[in-house]
């Protein structure tokens, strides 16, 4: 991890749409009077996801005034956790795990693949579709390597396969989401080992 | 089981109060327990880790700052765990500090300096690149070398929990967190210098004072700050006859250990714009002349028109240049003496000008009333102290005035004497809320005493104090003013107040008028009255002046100020005054020899003597003398108008703060701020 900056673009506002608007009263409501500051996290990731993957400074201040916080302290939290992107990202945003066991697996192969369909990390490529970041463990060892575009995780990769993915996701067609070698969550490569029945 | 507890702490037995911090009993026990991020006027954040002590029967050793003691708990501060574990938080903290101490202005006064020597070890083994951190803008009064900050996070709390003004904050985490504002805006607080002081390291310092001296070529003199009526502790550091900067002094029942800005960097103000040597009016240009010259010509148009002479004392003038001034006036047979130049409507016994609850008293009031009074920019420090007794929780807060943020939550009730009018007569709830509450207190602003009805609105603060058992208090603006009040520089039998000296300026029943220190006053508003100005600063009252009679400013003499609580403190000199100044009641000593009226007194110990016996209560230094109970004063009935605060422009209050450049900066700062808000593209 290095230092995050906010980006340096920025629109010149930002409000929630008003489903978002309904939805976040409704996380506020959760909490008592005078604790409203509780519910910055869930307001600060919907307005993410409206804006297209990265949180815009205007929408910190609005998120900081909707919950009467001063704005530094909803800058802390933004900036605190890595799950808040402070840049634009692609439309499909590629969080590559690079920790250890995925890195063992070849995570590195994945990397490269990366750098030669989008470039280096934090670039958005020039259709706006695909940019991509190295992560820590995402917390899916067993199918390593594995990546997450979005919500979903793609996992047991090869660069070949990889590639495939992205290439799709660009051209906009249907993908696979899950293990990527024909297994079944995290049952065992090659079919059952153990439990077969009497034998 | 008792609210005592028995602690060990190196053998000492102490016996604490349950809750009390396992630091607190090691202090008590008289150890001495190394810490960066714990200050005792903040929250405990517990992060520093250098206050490690060890526990019998804990696992490890333990943040003794953050830790309550327990029963027949036994701590030890010597033992070699706890020295391997100071050195071994000191490693850590210094693996990513620059060591550039040399160029550092905290070099000689910085905590980290002084407790790596004390319990670090000898040497780092840390071989990697350190972290570097770009610095972050905050303001013009705080310079920020953010690669030597070890995140204590002083300043995050004192922002958020003292001066009620939550911008700075940590971003980022981890090795990568860093200390900052909101898109780096520039801090806008009145007592933002504070953090400067707090940080234990190098990280936040004086941007006005960077590179200019080091702590221990400076002499330093322990003083009293004139800037508001508050009477800050204060400690004046100088090199040669140049004040290079203003440090607060601890005063539990004064500032705490906590200074305003403007009490803080105004010093670049004294050795500006200052009149050295007398000056006189020749075809209508102000020329250098001796003091010989300069008497003659107020001999001239003085004598014998004793009653056609008028003089006002301004907001900085000490106790004892007031009383000289009074005893020239007293000689001269002129009732027309005034201490009010902001023509505020003060009468009656010391009860009615004096803040009575005492400043420490706020913690122990139960729901306050402001009127017509902004704590916030007439004495920020004093603000602090009202946001302190705020957090403590169950603390109502009105106010009668325009709708400003205080730091706290007030609810303004009101915007004008009607108000005032609708709670005397019960119409205001708020009225019974003080009633209920334990040690009410009712505030004054002098915004709300300048008016034509200021009296009335005296009258009828002091009613309501009576009514709902509040106590009534007064904020003043000026340090000069109730020393002012308590020598009775006042208009005599048939004396002019303020306002109608300047009527009688115009009409020619005034021909003389002394303004000393008096620069509030418009100068076209005297008429072709002959302006004698007595003062240390080439500001409004000078240029109207036809005569300059140059004295002392407030850390060029040893003199007397009673602060709005009653309290009578006294300076000390840190220079002498420039040039051919004077201390200023040696000024009006000569003038009176050249009357042939001469004053009493030979020497400032004869004049004090005079003057205590005139006002005893001046001689019991930082004492609070109980004041007579307030008495309504006679009044022409409450008008209407909506209150206006006595201080707008916090930064230009005083002729020593417009000389001052860095206020003239804090002020564009601010400007900058209120036309990035106006536009909607700050943060």
């Amino acid at each position: 991890m290095s230092v995050r900056r906010l980006n340096e673009e920025q629109p010149s506002e930002f409000a929630f749409t008003p489903e978002n608007l309904s939805w976040a009263e409704g996380q506020i409501a959760k909490y008592p009077e005078g604790r409203q500051a509780s519910a910055i996290i869930p307001l600060l990731w919907q307005a993410q996801k409206q804006a297209g993957g990265w949180l815009p400074e205007p929408a910190i201040r609005h998120i900081a005034d909707m919950l009467d916080m001063p704005y530094i302290r909803a800058l802390e939290v933004a900036t605190f956790y890595t799950m808040f992107n402070l840049s634009p990202v692609g439309e499909h945003f590629v969080q590559l795990c690079g920790t250890t066991p995925c890195w063992l697996r070849g995570a590195d192969e994945l990397k490269d693949v990366c750098r030669k369909m989008i470039g280096e990390q934090g670039e958005i490529t020039e259709d706006g579709k695909l940019s991509w970041l190295e992560v820590e463990c995402l917390g899916a060892c067993v199918n390593a390597p594995m990546v997450q575009i979005n919500d979903d995780f793609y996992e047991d990769l090869t660069a070949k396969k990889f590639e495939q993915i992205l290439n799709d996701l660009r051209q906009g067609n249907e993908v696979a989401t899950g293990p990527q070698n024909s297994r079944r969550a995290s049952e065992p490569e090659g079919g059952l080992t153990v439990l077969k029945g009497d034998k | 089981m008792s609210d005592n507890l028995k602690v060990t702490v190196d053998g000492i037995e102490v016996e604490v109060e349950a809750g009390t911090t396992i630091m607190q009993a090691c202090e008590k026990a008289g150890a001495e327990i190394p810490r960066f991020c714990y200050h005792e006027r903040l929250s405990v954040a517990g992060n520093c880790r250098m206050c490690l002590v060890e526990v019998e029967n804990a696992p490890k050793p333990v943040a003794s700052c953050a830790m309550p003691v327990a029963p027949d708990m036994v701590v030890s501060t010597t033992s070699d765990t706890v020295k391997t574990a100071r050195e071994g938080v000191m490693e850590f903290l210094l693996i990513n500090h620059p060591l550039d101490c040399p160029i550092c202005d905290q070099g000689g006064e910085c905590d980290l300096q002084d407790q790596a020597l004390g319990f670090g070890g000898d040497a780092s083994r840390f071989e990697d690149n350190k972290r570097a951190v770009e610095n972050k803008n905050m303001g013009p009064l705080v310079k920020t070398i953010m690669t030597r900050c070890i995140h204590c996070t002083r300043c995050v709390r004192f922002a958020q929990e003292v001066s009620g003004v939550p911008e700075i904050g940590a971003i980022g985490r981890g090795e990568d967190m860093e200390i900052t504002t909101y898109l780096e805006a520039s801090l806008d607080s009145e007592m933002s210098g504070n953090v400067i002081d707090l940080c234990p390291v190098g990280a936040l310092t004086s941007r006005p004072y960077a590179f200019t001296a080091r702590p221990w070529e400076l002499r330093k003199t322990e003083t009293i700050d004139v800037m508001d009526a508050l009477g800050s502790n204060i400690r004046v550091d100088m090199r040669g006859r140049e004040a290079m900067r203003i440090m607060p002094r601890n005063h539990d029942d004064v500032n705490e250990e906590w200074l305003s800005d403007k009490s803080r960097f105004v010093w670049d103000g004294l050795n500006k714009q200052r009149l050295d040597r007398a000056f006189i009016r020749r075809d209508g240009k102000l020329v250098p002349a001796s003091w010989d010259e300069a008497f003659d010509l107020v001999e001239s148009k003085l004598n014998g028109k004793g009653n056609k002479t008028a003089a006002i004392a301004g907001d900085l003038v000490c106790a004892e240049g007031q009383f000289a001034l009074k005893g020239l006036m007293d000689a001269l047979e002129s009732p027309h003496v005034d201490c009010r130049q902001d023509g505020a409507k003060i009468s009656g016994p010391r009860g009615n000008y004096l803040f009575n609850a005492s400043i420490a008293g706020i913690e122990e009031a139960g729901a306050l009333l402001l009127i017509g009074s902004n704590p916030r920019l007439e004495a920020p420090v004093l603000n602090a102290r009202i946001r302190k007794r705020y957090l403590a929780g169950d603390f109502p807060i009105a106010a009668i005035g325009e709708a400003t943020n205080l730091t706290y939550e007030t609810e303004f009730i009101g915007a004008g004497a009607d108000t005032l009018a609708d709670l005397l007569a019960g119409k205001q709830s708020f009225a019974d809320t003080l009633k209920s509450a334990a040690n009410p207190m009712i505030i004054v602003g002098q915004g709300a005493l300048t008016r034509d009805d200021g009296a009335a609105v005296l009258a009828s603060a002091i009613e309501l104090a009576e009514k709902t058992g509040a106590s009534f208090n007064m904020l003043h603006t000026a340090a000069a003013r109730v020393a002012g009040l308590d020598l009775g520089l006042l208009p005599g039998d048939g004396g002019f107040d303020v306002a109608a000296m300047q009527e009688a300026a115009h009409s020619g029943a005034l021909e003389n008028i002394i303004l000393y220190g008096a620069d509030e006053i418009a100068g076209a508003s005297l008429g072709n009255a002959f302006v004698v100005y007595i003062g240390s600063h080439g500001d409004r009252g000078a240029h109207r002046a036809d005569v300059i009679l140059p004295s002392a400013a407030y850390t060029e003499k040893q003199a007397t100020y009673v602060n709005t609580e009653g309290r009578a403190q006294m300076t000390e000199q840190a220079a002498t005054p420039p040039g051919e100044a004077r201390e200023d009641w040696k000024i009006f000593r000569a003038l009176s020899a050249r009357l042939d009226i001469t004053l009493p007194y030979d020497n400032l110990n004869a004049l004090r003597a005079a003057m205590y016996e005139s006002a005893p209560h001046l001689a019991r230094l930082d004492e609070i003398v109980v004041a007579d109970a307030p008495q309504t004063p006679s009044h022409d009935g409450l008008g209407t108008d909506a209150f206006t605060y006595a201080v707008s422009d916090f930064y230009f209050t005083n002729p020593i703060a417009r000389a001052s450049t860095i206020m003239a900066d804090c002020a564009k700062a601010k400007g900058a701020r209120i036309g990035a808000e106006g536009t909607g593209t700050d943060g």
